[in-house]
């Protein structure tokens, strides 16, 4: 099994949803996430003063999937975040030990 | 603001109605201004912050009913500077008591508020870091070695600068705006900057509060300028009518340059322009035509909108521009006196635009550079003074972690144990035990 994480722009969330419910992705866990990447964000002005904003907002998306399914999974997300702006965000894959469903106790790829 | 006249007539019902109505005005403004200002720190300090304006309604009244109004506005005891001592604790003025033709009660009231206000419009300089109960001694010394004087130099009977100068100061710019802006500045000076000024963002938490201030700012600010009538007359409606006017040209004038300096219109920006030009119009609205009006409202709403960038550049942290949209507006508005001031609204005097030539203007300068400087060197006195003995300044601790926790136990808004400057705190649990326990 594999862990998939993504950073994606917050208003690619719902297009990230509905293709991960179309290659069949049956949960996943969001969270509200910020950072920077090559660019170190952005400068604003405000008030006649002008800052680094360096911590953009984005969404942190993880689903576990099997093997199998990894790039599938990966690249049905890249398509749905790409915009091809600077600050699209990542996607990265880790080697997952064990799942284990709380309610059942189901171990392994049936916890899925 | 008409001169005080001891010659007691009949009250006259209509007058006194109206300034019983722009009293309860100009008091609502100064929890409108602690809206404002609220909504502009950030969310671990805002309490504090509504904090400072509350305190001071009460502060204010205490130390003005004692001795502020006999000093500002009883019989001048030297030379146009400073008020007798014959109304210590209101003595001598009762409900027959009559000034003008409104009670004297209501008079001292309709000052008083004024004065509240004012040292409220200071707090704004220190946002963040203050030590609350070098606050709480501040503003009674403040209020009776700044505001008093001046308020009697400009209103007092026989007062130097409108009685004697000749100088014209309708609702308040030398004692409210200038004196409040000048003090920021010299609080805010020896207070230093905030943790992170220069560094951090800092912007405003909650603009809609700020907005709601605004609001409140300037239904009150009515009762300020129209209210400085002393009665319910033309003079009143046209003062009404030059403060909706400067208002609005505040507005429009920073919006403008906002749109062209920064690229967006924000609401933060609408919600100051509005307010430099209630500011400028303040001294001004009982004196200019509407044009005058129209024209000093644009002046503050453009220069303040730049004048808010300066501490940035010259390195003192006027958290909430009090400097910025007072000293700067306050300046803008009594100064432009002397250009727009016209003799329909004076009776007399006439500024540079309707032939008066540059008689009015001197005066006015005069009356400016002398308040704005000793607000500014009596303040600095006070606080250097204060910080040497209680401290002005909050700890380090303190200021990371926000003064609504760690100096009033209340945070405004519940964001969870890991949210915007509420962390888990042990502290607060064991000082509740120890009061439970001496219980």
């Amino acid at each position: 099994m594999k862990l998939i994480t993504a950073i994606v722009k917050p208003y690619r969330l719902d297009e990230v949803k509905s293709a991960l419910q179309e290659v069949g992705v049956h949960g996943l866990t969001v969270t509200e996430a910020s950072g920077y990447g090559r660019q170190r964000g952005h400068t604003e002005v405000y008030r006649g003063a002008e800052y680094q904003v360096d911590l953009v907002p984005k969404v942190r998306i993880e689903v576990v999937v099997e093997d199998a399914d990894c790039d599938a999974v990966i690249d049905a997300i890249v398509k749905a975040a790409q915009t091809g702006k600077i600050g699209d965000g990542k996607v990265w894959a880790l080697p997952v030990e064990t799942v284990v469903r709380v309610r059942t106790g189901e171990r392994g790829p049936d916890a899925l | 603001m008409t001169t005080v006249t001891l010659a007691a007539q009949g009250i006259d019902t209509g007058d006194t109605a109206w300034l019983l109505a722009a009293t309860a005005l100009v008091l609502l403004m100064t929890p409108g201004l602690a809206l404002f200002y609220g909504g502009m720190v950030r969310t671990k300090s805002v309490l504090n912050m509504l904090m400072m304006s509350f305190v001071s309604i009460a502060l204010v009244t205490v130390v003005w009913l004692a001795a502020g109004y006999s000093l500002a506005f009883g019989e001048d005891a030297a030379a146009g500077l400073i008020g007798g001592l014959d109304h210590l604790g209101m003595a001598g003025i009762g409900p027959d008591s009559v000034q003008g033709t409104v009670p004297t009660l209501l008079f001292a009231t309709f000052q008083l508020t004024f004065a509240i206000i004012t040292a409220a419009l200071i707090s704004g300089a220190i946002a963040d870091r203050a030590k609350f109960g070098a606050w709480l001694v501040f503003v009674p010394v403040w209020a009776l070695l700044v505001y008093v004087p001046v308020a009697h130099w400009t209103w007092g009977p026989g007062g130097w600068i409108l009685d004697r100068l000749g100088a014209l100061d309708f609702a308040g710019g030398l004692p409210v705006e200038i004196t409040s802006g000048a003090s920021g500045l010299a609080l805010c000076l020896v207070l230093g900057p905030r943790l992170g000024f220069k560094k951090d963002a800092m912007r405003p938490h909650n603009l809609p509060m700020v907005m709601l201030g605004a609001g409140l700012l300037w239904f009150g600010w009515f009762g300020f300028n129209a209210g400085s009538a002393l009665g319910a007359n033309g003079l009143a409606a046209a003062a009404f009518l030059n403060t909706l006017a400067a208002g609005c040209t505040g507005l429009l004038g920073w919006l403008f340059v906002e749109q062209k300096r920064d690229g967006h219109p924000t609401t933060l920006g609408a919600a100051s322009g509005a307010v430099a030009g209630l500011v400028a119009i303040t001294p001004s609205c009982g004196s200019v035509s509407l044009l005058g009006a129209l024209v000093i409202g644009l002046t503050a709403g453009v220069v303040c909108s730049y004048a808010v960038g300066w501490k940035f550049k010259l390195n003192y942290d006027d958290s909430l521009d009090v400097v910025g949209v007072h000293l700067v507006g306050g300046i803008i508005g009594t100064v432009l006196i002397g250009v727009f001031a016209a003799a329909e609204m004076t009776g007399g005097a006439e500024g540079l635009l309707y032939g008066g030539g540059l008689a009015q203007l001197g005066k006015q300068l005069v009356a400016v550079v002398a308040v704005g400087a000793y607000a500014f060197a009596v303040t600095y006195g006070i606080a250097k003074l204060l910080d040497k003995t209680l401290g002005l300044r909050a700890s380090e601790e303190q200021e990371h972690t926000g003064l609504d926790l760690t100096v009033h136990a209340e945070t405004a808004y519940d964001h969870g144990v890991l949210g915007h400057g509420a962390p888990v705190s042990s502290s607060v649990v064991p000082s509740a035990q120890k009061v439970k326990s001496q219980a």
